[in-house]
């Protein structure tokens, strides 16, 4: 269980591997993700599925080495196991069945995006998605998100690939040049969703967010990850992580994500295993 | 001559283990055993064992010490108990068992848990007879969630026969034994030792299995499991709906507990998983869990420690044994306080927690009179952790994956009182799932019931439900 069968550098901090569970994989939708602990002494960490093969009994999972437990991860080689995966948890996300989706992704987040892309494309709803990254180098999954996209804008900080500036400034010219659709997927780092609501909000345009706050348990259990949306707290691990962008108190869940900013510097720095750098 | 006073339980010095988490109550030696075991009457008709929710036979156990027959006692106990360490240490017995003792009158009842936790640890250090593993009956029987109620059912219908496997979510069984009773009153070792005894009954389990998300319960009736026992607990925390409850260094018991048991946060960085280590924590709730919690904050470095409860003293929900330990250790307590408000400083953290002064009223639904705020007695107390042990309800993630599997408007699964049995046929749910959050004890006197009631259902003539 939970060995892992493929592993492929993306980019040098980003990874992909795929890992055996029959579990999750038969189970897995657009939109879940799943919690997993790579050593014994170490923590519960979530992340969302970027895709699933019910055939072959596999996840896909794409992270970025940012903290102690994913450079741990990191290290794992093909054919080492996970030590503990638990899911598909949280909601499914809810998808049109027509009409015209943009997807946004940021960094990383193209990951959690593919697989509603994937799903969406299926449906054929017209998928037109814009990826982005601080420079060319970064840019993940763009061949999968071709492949299941009717339209691809690149997008880079530096200008070093695509259109120079961020994938809500491509947006805002997208819609402004025209574009008609329903709505919007957004994911990524949160100053990249949040920009991405502020860029819609003006044009009443129904923008979706996958939340990645700080979990424990990842069942309901301890409240970690709560966020206010609406005026209303909600635990993401439950009860999303997808939710309307436009009712997401941003400021709250930008703190509530460094909680713990100082500690995990210490945790990468104790542990010696050749992280933060 | 039998000694007429209760012997005392050995305890480590408050000063000294209000900053470490080593256990607190240190267990009878041999000689207070056979000093306190030599005090029981031996009731003809014992009214203990009445007041045992999982019917221990205590005299028959008792006897057994006092002519220093360990090992039988330790198996007259678990012929009924399979969790014995963990009972002595954390049963309420002054409500149960020693509530009904004839010792009562005179103010000093057996000691019954100390007793029982003396029996099961000493079978932990003389090495525990390998049970016997019954021949097997070939009927599948699953259990969601592997805390006391589970581990209770499971080890009993494995005692009878059944093939079980225990469906955990978490990475480790235990349930609440793990994640929400820290070491210092119930030791994780305690607790494995425990959960290594249903397995060798012949129970397997299965962790890292989200019943509702990973399999449902209809998969499982396809798996060919021919009964269902839910005892997935009361997972879901209580927020007051304040504000400012989101601001960073407010955490929920749940939360807070978990990362100290379960995750060993107290032991970063040698463990992974941080926790906030505030100068001064302010516990909101009088439960054993806000005891629980207020003790911990103590025991991770903290100057001051204290418990906000909007009643008095005499309506506290927590044993009067873990008061009395906090007091001890330094637990401060504001009564007849409820909170308005959690402030923050500019940076989102907590600095200060705004509450109100109460008075006692008239009695609400309770029967405890109700607390009713005095205008214009607002204060602000200095604190950078806030901790909300308000209690928990269950988690809807089954009922709501479940057809047919009716909750109430709070989330408990509605069950039979008597036998667990749910509106779905062939599903059984006990424990918290079912009461909200209650006892470890009460949750295994259901396992108990339902799987009495699954054994009758699935041997009996006609599978009626």
């Amino acid at each position: 269980m939970n060995e892992i069968l493929v592993k492929k550098n993306l980019t040098p901090v980003t990874k992909l591997i795929v890992v055996k569970n029959p579990f999750v994989a038969a189970k897995a939708q657009p939109g879940q993700f799943v919690i997993l602990r790579v050593r014994e002494n170490g923590e519960r960490i979530p992340l969302t599925i970027a895709d699933y093969d019910r055939e072959k009994d596999t996840i896909t999972l794409v992270f970025q080495e940012v903290g102690l437990s994913t450079i741990l991860l990191g290290k794992l080689e093909v054919g080492d196991s996970i030590l503990n995966l638990v899911g598909p948890l949280g909601v499914p996300a809810e998808l049109p069945e027509s009409g015209t989706v943009v997807a946004v992704g940021g960094g990383v987040g193209v990951a959690p995006i593919l697989p509603k892309c994937k799903e969406l494309y299926k449906r054929g709803v017209k998928v037109i998605s814009i990826i982005g990254a601080r420079s060319k180098d970064l840019i993940i999954l763009e061949d999968e998100m071709r492949a299941c996209s009717h339209e691809v804008h690149i997008c880079t900080d530096d200008g070093s690939r695509g259109f120079k500036g961020f994938v809500s400034d491509k947006l805002k010219e997208l819609i402004d040049g025209g574009l008609k659709c329903d709505e919007v997927i957004a994911v990524g780092p949160i100053p990249m969703m949040r920009a991405t609501c502020e860029t819609t909000r003006p044009y009443g345009l129904k923008t979706w967010v996958s939340m990645n706050p700080i979990m424990v348990d990842g069942t309901g259990m301890c409240g970690a990850c709560r966020i206010t949306v609406g005026g209303k707290t909600r635990f993401v691990c439950v009860e999303g992580p997808m939710f309307d962008g436009h009712e997401v108190d941003w400021a709250e869940a930008w703190l509530r994500a460094g909680t713990y900013r100082a500690e995990e510097k210490v945790a990468v720095e104790s542990c010696q295993c050749g992280g933060g750098k | 001559m039998p000694v007429k006073q209760r012997t005392p339980m050995p305890m480590q010095d408050p000063a000294e283990r209000a900053r470490n988490f080593s256990q607190v109550a240190m267990g009878y030696t041999e000689e207070m055993a056979l000093a306190e075991a030599a005090r029981c009457l031996q009731c003809k008709n014992p009214q203990c064992v009445v007041g045992c929710p999982v019917s221990v036979q205590i005299p028959k156990f008792i006897g057994l010490i006092k002519d220093k027959k360990y090992r039988e006692a330790i198996d007259v106990i678990k012929q009924t108990n399979s969790l014995p360490a963990v009972c002595g240490r954390v049963c309420p017995q002054e409500h149960q068992c020693e509530s009904k003792c004839v010792l009562l009158r005179t103010g000093q009842p057996i000691a019954i848990g100390r007793l029982e936790r003396f029996a099961a640890d000493w079978e932990a250090k003389n090495g525990a007879a390998t049970p016997e593993k019954p021949a097997s009956n070939g009927k599948k029987v699953a259990v969601v969630g592997a805390g006391p109620s589970g581990l209770t059912a499971a080890g009993d219908l494995a005692k009878l026969g059944y093939e079980v496997t225990i469906f955990e979510s978490l990475h480790e069984p235990g349930g609440v034994l793990i994640y929400g009773i820290p070491e210092f009153r119930l030791p994780k070792e305690v607790v494995r030792r425990e959960v290594e005894y249903v397995r060798a009954l012949g129970v397997k389990i299965e962790t890292d299995v989200v019943v509702g998300r990973t399999i449902t319960i209809e998969d499982l009736f396809d798996d060919g499991f021919e009964a269902v026992y839910v005892a997935s607990g009361a997972g879901l925390p209580m927020f007051m709906r304040i504000p400012g409850e989101n601001l960073n260094g407010v955490y929920s018991a749940n939360e807070w507990l978990t990362r100290i048991n379960l995750m060993k946060a107290y032991l970063f960085p040698e463990w992974d998983t941080p926790i906030k280590r505030g100068k001064r924590v302010v516990v909101v709730g009088a439960g054993n869990v806000a005891m629980d919690a207020v003790r911990c904050a103590l025991r991770l470095g903290a100057e001051e420690a204290s418990i906000v409860y909007r009643r008095s003293r005499a309506e506290m929900p927590a044993r009067a044994e873990e008061v009395e330990n906090a007091e001890e250790e330094g637990v401060k307590f504001h009564f007849l306080t409820n909170p308005v408000e959690v402030i923050g400083d500019e940076k989102g953290w907590v600095k200060g927690l705004k509450c109100v002064k109460m008075e006692l009223g008239e009695p609400d639904q309770s029967g405890r009179r109700r607390p009713v705020p005095i205008p214009g007695s607002e204060f602000v107390m200095d604190c950078d952790i806030v901790i909300m042990a308000l209690g928990t309800s269950p988690n809807p993630i089954i009922s709501q994956t479940t057809p047919g599997l009716k909750a109430q408007s709070w989330g408990g699964l509605i069950a039979d009182e008597k036998t667990g049995r749910t509106t779905r046929e062939r599903v059984w749910a006990g424990g918290d799932a079912v009461t909200g959050s209650a006892t470890v004890i009460l949750a295994m006197g259901a396992g108990k019931a339902a799987a009495k009631d699954i054994h009758e259902f699935l041997s009996g003539p006609q599978n009626k439900w």
